[in-house]
């Protein structure tokens, strides 16, 4: 089986059923190594839903999850991150009551080893802010460290969001719409960021915004009501006639 | 120095003092039940896990280190180290059972293995003396040296333990694991994703709560010379909910503060001719509680001085 060495993540016939609802259908992905794929589609087509699939906060009806060509088709889901995949939500997921610096420790502190320890004094954790901070800096938000997280900017928040899940260092990214409520700034902003993000990494990413996709993907693949409608580069599925009628038909034409 | 440090030594000045003003008995029984809100505002406050079956930590573990002086002639600190084991193998039993369970299912399968030992501890008449309790339990004499018959000594002895058990689970919420804690209960989703397997960290933080619970009621024990099914009946678990939420969730002091308003109610109410009223009183605190403040007690508080300084 040589091509699995060039995927990074592929399904097989991955489908989800909820109480007879068909989520999604029969779903074969196959995301290569150092790309960046776009997984697009009108509202309830079920990309979230296949995110969901593949860190295993649901479990698939049918199918299979291949990571790296290794069947993960049954792993826990805290275990997902250990083996290289990290996630961010749709709705941004950070941890709003603690400052911007303790976030990005969350995760340092897991890869260090520091998480059992209830003997053990908070300031073990000062070890890791050299790291944090550089991470922080990555991004810009250096000077924001000891802010609480809530205050942030909506911006902000995403941009903390992905460093955080940068922080540990996975070979593949998940981004569920990274650009989703942003003036046209924080968008151009979040597009370099994912840009620079790619460089050594494979990103699976949801977007509505077409223009960002168009900026960043090498692949792209449609889903509608749950099954793939058609799969390639910008210009090859942005030419799609079932596309264009699909995108037309929902509310998304607006950036294209 | 800073305000929290001047605040402690405060408080701790006092309470080297408080016996010779107010009747120890009723200091030590305050500051065993602080014990037993401290260890469950950890699950409460600092996990996120409401529990309904803490009583059976408190009471189980009374039983045991009561038979362990009463019967078996161990001494005090071993009786009690037993009757502290024995709070943390049940609230590993509890925990293993209930903790994949959330929201109100994690109440009502607590509530329900709580039931489960009272009906034990009803029958088990040997070992818990049934409905007369386990009394007469000698309070035995520390290191063999200090005879904890002595109120006073009792007293200091029990105030240590309190320290001891207080700067524990301070310790616990500001350490690492703590800090896991507090990632877990501010977005679980987003902590799962980084790689946690947070029901792992619930269970140690309902194995820690119960354990601490455990040394409360092992105390309670000793200075009463007696534990009783109201011990392991979920009156008592409802009890230290109430003493968690009146004196401020999620705060440090605010258990304590709980636990030393609601104690002093009882004993005011029980001695007056108001005696079987306790109940309505305390439900109507809840209400108030419940209703009017939310943040309790310490949590009113520290919200005043933020606003005001
Ligand atoms: N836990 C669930 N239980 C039942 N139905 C669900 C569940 N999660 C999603 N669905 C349904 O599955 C379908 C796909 O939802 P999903 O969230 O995956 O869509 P999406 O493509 O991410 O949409 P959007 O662009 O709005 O984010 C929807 O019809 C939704 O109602
Ligand atoms: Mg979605």
């Amino acid at each position: 089986m040589t091509e699995h060495g060039e995927y990074m993540l592929e399904t097989r016939n991955l489908s989800k059923e909820f109480r007879g609802f068909l989520a999604v259908d029969d779903v074969n992905l196959q995301v290569r190594k150092g790309e960046i794929h776009a997984l697009i589609g009108p509202n309830g087509a079920g990309k979230t839903t296949v995110f969901n699939l593949l860190t295993k906060f649901h479990m698939p009806s049918r199918g299979q999850i291949l990571f790296k060509g290794r069947d993960i088709t049954r792993a826990k889901p805290s275990d997902i991150a250990r083996q290289g995949i990290v996630r961010s939500f749709q709705i941004s997921a950070v941890f709003p009551h603690l400052t911007v610096l303790e976030n990005v420790v969350v995760p340092l502190q897991r890869k260090a080893g520091l998480t059992t320890q209830f003997w053990r004094s908070g300031k073990a954790l000062e070890a890791l802010h050299g790291q944090a901070r550089e991470l922080l800096d990555w991004v810009g938000l250096a000077d924001m460290a000891d802010t609480v997280t809530v205050e942030l900017p909506y911006g902000s928040k995403r941009a903390l969001e992905i460093v955080t899940t940068l922080a540990l260092d996975p070979e593949l990214l998940l981004l569920d719409e990274p650009t989703q409520g942003m003036g046209h700034e924080d968008v151009d902003k979040v597009v370099e960021l994912i840009h620079r993000v790619a460089a050594d990494r494979t990103v699976l990413m949801v977007e509505h915004n077409l223009s960002v996709v168009s900026r960043l993907s090498n692949r792209i693949t449609v889903l509608q009501r749950g099954s793939v409608l058609a799969e390639g580069d910008y210009d090859t599925v942005s030419n799609n006639p079932e596309v264009k009628a699909a995108y037309i038909g929902g509310q998304h034409a607006e950036s294209a | 120095m800073n305000r929290t440090t001047i605040l402690y030594a405060v408080l701790l000045a006092l309470a080297l003092v408080a016996p010779f003003g107010v009747y120890p008995v009723f200091l030590m029984k305050v500051l065993c039940f602080a014990i037993f809100a401290c260890a469950f505002n950890l699950l409460l406050g600092f996990t996120g896990l409401l529990s309904f079956g803490h009583a059976s930590f408190f009471g189980v573990a009374g039983y045991v280190t009561g038979n362990m002086l009463r019967d078996y002639g161990w001494p005090v600190e071993f009786a009690i180290l037993a009757g502290v084991a024995a709070a943390a193998i049940l609230g590993t039993v509890f925990g293993w059972l209930a903790i994949r369970r959330t929201g109100i299912y994690f109440a009502m399968v607590t509530l329900a293995l709580a039931q489960m030992v009272y009906f034990v501890c009803v029958q088990a008449e040997w070992f818990t003396g049934g409905e007369n309790g386990l009394q007469g339990v000698p309070r035995g004499a520390l290191l063999g040296v200090i005879d904890l018959n002595n109120d006073l000594s009792l007293y200091y002895f029990i105030l240590a333990v309190f320290i001891a058990a207080f700067w524990f689970i301070h310790r616990t919420v500001t350490s690492p694991f703590g800090q896991v804690l507090k990632a877990v209960r501010e977005n679980e989703p987003r902590a799962i994703s980084l790689g946690y397997n947070v029901d792992r960290y619930k269970l140690m933080s309902f194995v820690l709560s119960a354990t601490v619970a455990g040394l409360g009621g092992a105390l309670k024990c000793i200075v009463f010379q007696l534990t009783s099914l109201t011990d392991v009946h979920w009156y008592t678990s409802g009890e230290v909910v109430l003493m968690t939420l009146l004196g401020g969730m999620g705060t440090i002091l605010g258990p304590v503060v709980g636990a030393g308003t609601i104690v002093t109610l009882q004993n005011y109410l029980a001695s007056g001719a108001f005696a079987s009223s306790v109940p309505i009183v305390l439900g109507f605190i809840f209400v108030v509680c419940v209703m009017a403040f939310r943040r309790g007690i310490v949590g009113e508080i520290h919200a005043f001085v933020k606003r005001s300084f």
